[in-house]
């Protein structure tokens, strides 16, 4: 490697010296690993990292390039992306071009040749931390220091704000059907409608693949800023609501957890993942925390306590639902094996559900993509065929 | 679902010898399944045939049957221990066979026993291609487009409809996809064809769209009885479709495929689980994919453990095995608890943040007409796996592993013309990847070799960095050196490339200064199933050069055990189970046992072997730096290098140059028994006698020594082992061709000249020295006389045809070698008997290959104690003070792989062949040896057509036996001479032609099914033509062939038990409480 010099200093002095690569340029965030083996374009397109640098575990980044498809966001929403090595050639049928093109193209740094496991193990030991990446050689470990030391971290921060469309948008890409996943389990008999469902979505920073999976159910597919209000969207009369993933911290969603409250009584069926899972619990009066180092990876296992197995599921937050304080009518129907935290629920008396992690996968295994047949299938459901 | 109670006792088969294609994997996936169902209080009956298994020990299962793996020894096993139910997919396609045959024989059923983990249907199911297609098309999955033929005629058809060469061959049922192969014009077609539908046990093969230069990936994946299903670990070929998976060259993870296509496999893969309908297991499922469309085809899957699931299991951290076994008995893979984190279940994904490289490693130097290309049919005997943070450090480790003369990645050996480099890039060899160093030399473009090799260009790639280092270390300075070591530069290539750039000499040492002077040094690294998510509560190890470090040794007294490395002829699963024991063993006495070694196949590196694993080469270096990161903390009492074969023992006298403890016997004990001159000197001390011999740099010398000595000679080059290159000479003439082949075999070394002692019987003894004295464990009489490699020969303990008077030399010889040579441990002893005169032949002062079927044979588990006694304990305080005494016979017999290697003579001869082993026992010498054979998968017939074609000096011998396979009813055929030899003593016999001459010939007659039994001797090197045609013949007919005098004795006497009485059926563990023999 015949880099650029690149340091990547954590706020609490542990220096990394490394090559840099994407862009040149000084970085300040919130440090997590991913142990994804691959999809590192998903990763770094989804807006759920938004104010994050993302340490990959698996060490070889880059193989397969960038390609047209594998995104979930329009651009590279992560703020550094750190690996053990990135690949100078690129292999894939697929590619269009390389990710250190790609990233410098988008503003973000990265760096590379750096020991990840250490990274990984300290992060695992101390916590989240935050850091300060530079690729241009501006500022010394010192200086980074400082700036790691400065950084005021995402508590209580409204992220979605920086990530939300700007204007209400319909959504029709459906997967390919080469693509066209395999879930765990037997899927539920659809119902005929006598009209196209429609399905409204909150834009909290949502995955591309949200909204594919949600138009290959047969939805028809609006997309909103999160700040609507819940009677906008009712206006619309959509046959289903839905709340999508997005970054930070949910306590410091007031508004989207009031639209939250308003849309569970309103008796249209509403599915929520990840962050919309955060703010509905929220909005039933759970209280979410942060997790020391939050799950970021495709292999966690969920035990699905309806179906009485395990799916192998995609996650990505850094908050977790409390389960004390949720009120009677809520259960929960899925458990991460690992630590044991709330990873779904639905409410017995309206027709809400959602799950913290990511059904639409992508990256990550399709054992959870069920979920989107059984939403279609409590849609249609309640809205039959007349006659 | 937990446990299951409605079911108490399981039986377990084994995989049998080790052969190309079934190595110990299965004796690793056996002991995991063996273990774990225990510990989930199943009553457990294992049958397994060859006796260097761990899982073989008695105490791994609660009856442990060495037996033939046939349906009738099957069925007395079942009638006397009533299992309820049977496990068959932790024992290969062996076992899985077996039980499907046990099945179709209505055996299960008549005795009410239940096969778990693995349907009948599903079975029969991924066996049979057409079957499969069929299935997995249903639920829209891509097989090649193929057609299944029982006539060539039919297979021109399918032919033709296909539309175009090259043409993928594939014979139904054979095992590690023997047979198969491509071909390129219609006659190589027709030939393919009709050999694949001779070896067919069904009589057909697929033709089928060539899938050549695919990319080829596995996956391997679990399911649960609640549908839990997960992918373990993904694996990618390097090498592209066309080379069998066996002898490619493989990586974990997969590099080259997005999130998107690796999950779409992941998909595929639950899918073809359905399809085949696993319920319960582990499976392995092969995809290939199309470099440019990214078009999947489903290859294959096997509902069972496998060599690919082992190297998962090495590679990840995740015991598909154990928890196979488990998720069988009705356990949830949510209710399992993954031991490595402590706080994991067994339904995840692992999640690894290193590469792991496994390539394999082959034999072709031992068994001369065989085609070292590669192709469908794997050919390999044994495979290295290494681990590195990236695939370039892991690419380097592995070939240092491999212990093939190369300290690392670099050009070819000996100059090539671009034709012919382009020739081996283009066609799969083992030495392939070398090409691609040359080529680079020749700065030849990536995608150039992309083209020509198939390699993916991000491995090439890969390759590419690595050649750039090595181009770059030209000072010693601090930033190139930690760059080559990042990527896997060992010190001595390092040497090498500096004193090439620099043009001044630089060793090994002088790098390993340089690096210390810098603060260079290796990290280690945890295999923890989860890149570091969750803490790792067991210590297996690789190393890196990065700044964390895990080993974190602590502050015990410890030993460090050096495995044997990759599997080979001559160094196989026996060694493996010496370390295996020797790690049990002191761990007993309380001490910390660190294994190293870099075969992803064996027990000892299961993470719970030992209590410490290092998953490292063994090379000076490597091993150096374990020992010294060891060292940092607790004692460190030694290291045992006497246990892993010539591997280790090759490192013994560097190591302790560089300070290193060795344990038990010194390496200066091991080179004395080594150096002819020294070791003669010694033998003439103690006056025991040895071979005549002597050392010739010439054929002047060597005319000088035999004419002193006398013909007949064994000659050999020095310093090459396990009888590579090894002959007996009878005259002048062979001499001096041997002379001449040898002069290139090893120019600088001189020539051994031994007397050969004609006639003579070999024996081993091996035995336990503590430097007090010296216990035999066992002296095992070779069946085949002098000549054979002892590895290659039958042998049965104890003796039955020696003396007493040769018994107490055996045994004072032994005694008194063991003190003078001041063994500590373990030694092996190999004696020529000639009438009543013994010849000591050679001493190693170490793990012999016999150990374990000693031990299973005497139930004294020699390799224990001595690792016991290696750290001070006497005898005495162990126990063994007397030569344990034999119930019964116990005959070992060797398996040769002549069905993989075709148009190899199979005559045995001082050059050792076998991969594996297999042991027969009965009360007496005829059943134990009948047993043998029928384990070794030539089964003594009890009557028919016995051919007898014998070379002179054997006619004597061949007239009794002759005489007495008549009195057994057999038909006497013979060739000319022999049948003129045997009317003139007045037997009746039916005179053959030789091939090629006027009338019926042997050839024809065996082809019609009239022969029965061979018994033929060869001629002498230079007519052995016509001989090595009839042994062929028989190996492809699968007829018995017998080619020495004392293993046709034998055979008969097998025969006659074999009629008068029918084989029974015992347990070890019936053995061990001594039940009187009948």
């Amino acid at each position: 490697m015949s880099g650029r010099r690149a340091h990547l200093v954590l706020s609490d002095g542990t220096v990394f010296a490394g090559q840099g690569f994407g862009a040149e340029t000084v970085a300040v965030g919130e440090v997590v690993f991913n142990t994804c083996l691959t999809g590192y374009q998903e990763v770094i397109t989804d807006p759920s990292y938004q104010g994050q640098m993302v340490c990959m575990t698996t060490p070889h980044i880059g193989n397969t390039g960038i390609n047209e498809d594998d995104i979930e966001s329009a651009r590279p929403r992560l703020t550094a992306l750190i690996v053990r090595e990135v690949s100078r050639h690129v292999s894939s049928w697929r590619a269009t071009r390389s990710l250190p093109d790609w990233l410098a193209e988008a503003g973000v740094p990265g760096i590379s040749d750096i020991d990840t496991r250490l990274l990984t193990r300290h992060i695992r030991e101390q916590g989240v931390v935050h850091a300060a990446l530079c690729t241009d050689g501006s500022l010394n470990p010192e200086q980074l220091l400082a700036r790691a030391r400065d950084f005021e971290g995402l508590e209580g921060r409204d992220l979605v704000r920086e990530v939300t469309c700007a204007e209400p948008y319909a959504w029709a890409e459906t997967t390919d059907s080469p693509w066209e996943p395999v879930a765990s389990g037997e899927l539920p008999e659809p119902v005929e409608m006598e009209r196209q469902p429609l399905v409204v979505a909150w834009d909290l920073g949502i995955k591309y693949n949200i909204l594919r999976r949600l138009a290959s159910q047969g939805f028809r597919v609006e997309v909103v800023p999160a700040s609507t209000s819940a009677a906008e969207v009712l206006a619309m009369n959509p046959d289903g609501l839905f709340l999508s993933n997005g970054p930070g911290d949910p306590g410091a969603l007031h508004y989207v957890t009031e639209t939250a409250r308003q849309l569970i009584e309103s008796r249209v069926p509403l599915f929520g993942i990840c962050l919309g899972h955060q703010i509905i619990a929220q909005a039933l009066g759970a209280e979410t925390y942060k997790l020391k180092f939050g799950h970021h990876g495709g292999n966690q296992p969920v035990s699905d306590l309806a179906a009485g197995n395990v799916q192998i599921t995609s996650q990505n937050h850094n908050y977790s639902v409390l389960h004390d304080d949720l009120p009677d009518n809520v259960e929960i129907t899925h458990w991460n094996l690992n630590d044991k935290t709330v990873e779904g629920l639905r409410l017995t008396d309206r027709p809400v559900f959602s799950v913290q992690y990511h059904p639409e996968a992508s990256p990550g295994p399709h054992d959870a993509d069920r979920l989107f047949a059984e939403f279609v299938h409590l849609v249609q459901s309640r809205r039959p065929a007349a006659g | 679902m937990p446990r299951r109670t409605d079911i108490e006792s399981i039986l377990i088969i084994g995989s049998g010898p080790i052969v190309i294609g079934q190595a110990c994997e299965f004796d690793y996936s056996g002991v995991q399944a063996c273990k774990a169902l225990r510990q989930a209080g199943f009553r457990i009956i294992l049958v397994n045939s060859n006796p260097a298994t761990i899982m073989t020990d008695p105490e791994m299962a609660d009856a442990t049957y060495v037996e033939p793996l046939t349906v009738p020894y099957l069925e007395k096993i079942i009638e006397r221990e009533r299992p309820d139910a049977l496990l068959p997919t932790v024992g290969g396609q062996t076992g899985l066979n077996l039980a499907v045959d046990l099945a179709a024989a209505g055996v299960l059923d008549r005795h009410g026993v239940e096969l778990i983990g693995a349907r009948l249907e599903s079975m029969q199911l991924a066996e049979d291609r057409e079957l499969f297609k069929n299935a997995i098309s249903q639920y829209g999955l891509e097989s090649p487009h193929s057609f299944l033929a029982t006539t060539l005629e039919e297979a021109r058809g399918h032919a033709e409809t296909l539309g175009r060469f090259p043409i993928f061959i594939r014979p139904s049922f054979t095992l590690g996809g023997s047979g198969a192969g491509t071909v390129h014009t219609p006659d190589e077609f027709d030939a393919k064809v009709s050999w694949g539908l001779r070896e067919s046990p069904v009589g057909s093969v697929l033709i089928e769209e060539s899938l050549i230069g695919w990319k080829e990936f596995e996956l391997e994946v679990m399911r649960d009885g609640a549908d839990n299903f997960v992918v373990v670990c993904s694996i990618e070929n390097l090498d592209a479709m066309g080379v069998h998976t066996g002898d490619s060259i493989t990586v974990a993870p997969a590099q080259t495929l997005t999130d998107r296509e690796l999950q779409r496999l992941r998909d595929q893969a639950r899918l073809v689980m359905r399809a085949v309908g696993v319920e319960t297991g582990g499976s392995n499922v092969q995809f290939a994919v199309h470099p440019e469309t990214g078009r999947v085809v489903v290859i294959e899957m096997n509902p069972r453990v496998s060599r690919s699931s082992a190297l998962a299991s090495k590679a990840t951290g995740f015991p598909i095995a154990k928890w196979a076994a488990l998720v069988a008995v009705g356990y949830n893979l949510d209710e399992l608890t993954n031991d490595i984190t402590r706080q994991t279940v067994a339904a995840f994904e692992p999640s690894i943040d290193y590469v792991v490289v496994k390539i394999p490693r082959w034999a072709f130097e031992k068994f001369s007409g065989v085609e070292a290309s590669l192709g469908p049919q794997m050919k390999s005997v044994g495979e290295v796996m290494s681990i590195g943070r990236t695939f370039k450090a892991a690419l380097q480790k592995g070939i240092r592993s491999l212990e093939i003369g190369r300290n690392g990645w670099g050009p070819l050996e000996g100059p090539v013309t671009d034709n012919e480099l382009e020739d081996l890039l283009r066609t799969p060899n083992r030495d392939r990847l070398f090409a691609v160093y040359t080529a680079l030399e020749r700065q030849w473009d990536l995608e150039t070799l992309a083209h020509m090799t198939g390699f993916d260009i991000w491995f090439l790639d890969q390759m590419q960095q690595l050649f750039e280092t090595a181009g770059r270390v030209s000072e010693a300075d601090a930033e190139s050196l930690r760059e080559a070591k990042r990527q896997g530069f060992s010190d001595s290539q390092l040497a090498e490339l500096l004193s090439r750039s620099r043009s001044e000499p630089w060793s090994e040492l002088d790098v390993r200064e340089a690096r210390r002077q810098q603060d260079i040094r290796p990290t280690y690294h945890q295999v923890d199933t989860c890149a570091a998510e969750f803490q790792a509560f067991t210590p297996y190890l690789y190393s890196s050069y990065d700044e964390g470090d895990e080993a974190l040794p602590t502050d015990r007294r410890k030993v460090v055990i050096l495995g044997g490395g990759p599997n080979r002829i001559g160094q196989g699963i026996e060694f493996d189970y010496c370390c295996v024991h020797a790690s049990f063993a002191l761990q007993e006495m309380g001490y910390e046992t660190i294994m190293v070694n870099c075969n992803p196949e064996t027990v000892s590196t299961d993470y719970d072997t030992s209590t410490r694993l290092y998953f490292e080469p063994l090379t000076r270096e490597d091993v150096l730096h374990i020992v010294q990161r060891e060292a940092a903390n607790g004692a460190l009492a030694g290291v045992i290098v006497q246990y892993g074969g010539q591997t280790p023992l090759n490192l013994a006298t560097d190591l302790e140059r560089d300070g290193v403890p060795i344990l038990g016997t010194s390496p200066a004990s091991i080179d004395l028994a080594e150096d002819r001159d020294r070791f003669s000197d010694l033998l003439a001390e103690l006056d025991i006698p040895a071979p005549a011999h002597g050392l010739a740099r010439n054929l002047e010398q060597a005319l000088a020594v035999v004419a002193t000595i006398g013909y007949p000679v064994v000659v050999r080059p020095s310093f090459v082992l396990g009888g590579r290159a090894m002959a007996i000479v009878h005259d002048e003439v062979d001499l001096k061709t041997y002379i001449q082949a040898a002069a290139q075999v090893s120019p600088h070394h001189p020539l051994y000249v031994d007397q050969f002692l004609s006639g003579a019987i070999e024996v081993d003894v091996d035995a336990i020295c503590d430097g007090r004295q010296v216990v035999i464990g066992g002296i095992m009489q070779h069946v085949e006389g002098a000549g054979v490699h002892s590895g290659d020969s039958a042998c049965v303990l104890p003796p039955h045809r020696l003396s007493a008077n040769v018994l107490d030399l055996l045994r004072s010889h032994t005694h008194r070698l063991g003190l003078a040579l001041r063994v500590r441990g373990l030694m092996n002893v190999q004696y020529a008997i000639q009438g009543e005169d013994v010849y000591v032949l050679e001493v190693n002062p170490r793990a012999s290959r016999t150990v374990p079927y000693v031990s299973k044979a005497t139930g004294v588990q020699l390799a224990k104690i001595a690792a016991k006694v290696m750290l001070g304990s006497t005898l005495e305080e162990l126990g063994l003070t007397e030569e344990p005494s034999v119930n019964g016979f116990f005959v070992k017999e060797a398996v040769l792989p002549w069905k993989k290697f075709t148009g190899v003579d199979t005559i045995l001869g001082p050059e050792m062949r076998s991969t594996g082993e297999v042991m027969g026992h009965a009360p007496d010498f005829g059943n134990a040896f009948a047993k043998s054979q029928e384990q070794a998968g030539s089964p003594l017939p009890v009557r028919g057509g016995a051919l007898l074609t014998v070379n002179d000096q054997d006619k004597p011998d061949a007239l009794a036996i002759a005489r007495e396979l008549h009195e057994l009813g057999f038909r006497l055929l013979a060739t000319r001479g022999t049948a003129a030899f045997f009317r003139a003593a007045g037997l009746e016999v039916r005179k053959l032609r030789k091939a090629g001459e006027e009338g019926r010939t042997v050839l024809e007659a065996m082809e019609e099914g009239q022969v029965d039994l061979v018994v033929n001797t060869p001629k002498g090197p230079r007519s052995r033509r016509h001989g090595a045609r009839i042994r062929a013949l028989a190996t492809r007919l699968a007829i018995p062939i017998l080619t020495t005098m004392p293993a046709a004795a034998a055979a008969v006497t097998g025969i006659r038990a074999l009629q008068e009485q029918d084989a029974d059926v015992r347990s070890l563990q019936n053995y061990a409480i001594a039940e009187p023999v009948p």
